[in-house]
């Protein structure tokens, strides 16, 4: 078992922004990954970024990661990095196992940033099983790190900004889409999004849901249907689309493993995608000196998670003894940036899951005093 | 409607034109109708003709005597969602964004879609401006003078 002073788990926009922070701290670390190359899902992302400035909009989400990925090796005296390196464990005296091909080894860290991410959630629907059917992440890891196109005409199910996004990479990389399904009555994403498919010629087709693929050895048709106001399929509104492949983006999870499986709380909300970790205002754990940021604390986007990444590494770092000189302006920055970024309407939802959170963590406080 | 099929509104996208004296010089059309945190037009115009206001949610604005048309936001907007727009000798011209190759060179005639994909008539292509930072081409076209308010892009080489 070797000691370290502050691990890293994940290397996508919010670890990699925790590194840099606890580095220029002056806290040692140690960046893992799981993936073969740093930069978690920005490397897939072709598309320009929102936000302002200091989120680096305009962007393109890949050139974002080459920017961090060079602000990280810069660092190089200060920040170990690991990738091809899968935290398994996360034990409450903060000893995390971590697995590189056939090599297991334990670390025992003095703090933890856990910046896992998230998991894409499914749909249940008759023969979601046959190849061609895919979620969002393959189809961009196939098509955008690899250049392997996941099909010739694709159904995406789900509009939110992965969803819109996605089928415009799609039709970019010369695929059909033939539609965009989305079951809720209006789009989820940014309309900007759905205007350049709109225009394109793309049909997005609100309150419709997916029933059935059909096809013998992979998917050569999918039939959708119509919803009513109360969700349920409106029979006579069938809908077969002759499609050899299915997109399904229909929302994330946060990975919550490793904070659970210390014995850190969480709780069920919904706004955030799921079961999440509850944290301080520093994204502190209710273990002490382990943090979590980006996806794996409540689904937002890339933008917030590179924000909250830095936000979680310079507390990391205060909590190891290495206070950055600007520590106050520092963080008051960050949370205003954060502030800034949940202020329209797509932040209420953030908003309202973080107070869901914050309740759920006095409640917590209570019971254990 | 917008939020149903992400097709705009006839009196949406009348609200970011401007009257036809003012159109003589190329002028953006924001065609931004929602509120998202995002300011690259702001901090990427020369002029500073575009406005947003300290909360970087609202939807930004347009001071036509300040645009000079250059397109500099046309790269920018992470949406795709400005046009630079102007009538002269008697057509529509268009500075659009264009992110599929191959792109349209100079001269062709493509056809060109509506904010609803369907195909409104025949643009020309009269200049492709190709860049290596935002790897958005700015593709320059002029069409009839009735599509001024209708035409969002170039779909493909007219047969």
């Amino acid at each position: 078992m070797t000691r370290q002073e502050l691990l890293v788990i994940g290397g996508g926009p919010a670890g990699l922004s925790a590194a840099i922070a606890a580095a220029d701290a002056g806290a040692k670390v140690l960046l893992v990954d799981r993936a073969p190359m740093l930069g978690g899902q920005l490397v897939k992302q072709t598309h320009k970024f929102f936000g302002s400035e200091k989120q680096y909009a305009k962007t393109r989400g890949f050139d974002i990661a080459k920017l961090l990925i060079a602000d990280v090796l810069q660092r190089s005296d200060r920040i170990e990095t690991a990738t091809g390196t899968t935290a398994v464990a996360l034990y409450p005296d903060r000893v995390v196992t971590l697995v590189k091909g056939e090599q297991y080894r334990k670390v025992a860290a003095d703090a933890v940033v856990i910046a896992a991410g998230a998991s894409e959630k499914f749909l249940a629907f008759e023969n979601n099983d046959l190849p061609g059917i895919y979620g969002a992440g393959a189809v961009q890891t196939l098509m955008n790190v690899y250049g392997v196109l996941p099909g010739k005409r694709i159904l995406m199910i789900g509009s939110g900004n992965i969803g819109l996004i996605v089928s415009y990479q799609l039709m970019q990389a010369g695929v059909d889409v033939a539609a965009v399904v989305e079951a809720a009555p209006t789009i989820g994403g940014y309309k900007v999004h759905a205007a350049k498919l709109a225009r394109l010629g793309v049909p997005i087709l609100t309150s419709t849901t997916i029933l059935r693929a059909e096809g013998k050895e992979a998917v050569e048709k999918a039939v959708t249907v119509g919803l009513d106001a109360c969700w349920n399929p409106i029979p006579g509104t069938e809908q077969s689309h002759d499609v050899d492949a299915v997109c399904v983006a229909v929302g994330l999870s946060p990975l919550h493993q490793l904070v659970s499986m210390a014995g850190g709380k969480t709780a069920y909300i919904p706004e955030l995608g799921g079961f999440a970790p509850l944290l301080t205002a520093e994204h502190e754990t209710t273990l002490a000196n382990v943090f979590c940021a980006g996806d794996a604390a409540g689904i937002e986007e890339a933008s917030s998670a590179m924000v909250e990444g830095r936000l979680a590494g310079y507390a990391a770092a205060k909590r190891l003894g290495h206070a950055h000189p600007d520590y106050d302006a520092l963080v008051a920055d960050c949370h205003a940036q954060l502030d800034t970024l949940r202020n329209g309407p797509f932040g209420r939802k953030t908003l309202a899951g973080i107070e869901k959170m914050n309740e759920k963590l006095r409640e917590a406080c209570r019971l254990a005093q | 409607m917008l939020n149903k099929n992400g097709v705009a509104e006839q009196n949406q996208i009348l609200s970011r034109f401007f009257d036809e004296t003012v159109l003589l010089k190329p002028k953006a059309i924001l065609e931004c109708y929602e509120d998202i945190p995002c300011n690259p037009c702001v901090t990427s115009c020369p002029t500073g003709a575009i406005t947003i206001g300290p909360d970087i949610n609202r939807q930004p604005v347009l001071d036509p005597d300040k645009c000079t048309g250059c397109a500099i936001c046309v790269g920018a907007c992470p949406g795709l969602a400005i046009l630079v727009a102007q009538l002269k000798d008697g057509r529509a011209w268009f500075k659009i964004p264009h992110e599929f190759l191959p792109h349209p060179q100079k001269g062709e005639r493509w056809d060109a879609a509506a904010r609803d994909g369907a195909v409104i008539g025949v643009a020309t292509i009269e200049a492709v401006q190709l860049s290596s930072r935002t790897k958005t081409a700015i593709v320059t076209v002029s069409a009839d003078r009735e599509l001024l308010h209708e035409l969002a892009t170039v779909v493909k080489r007219h047969a």
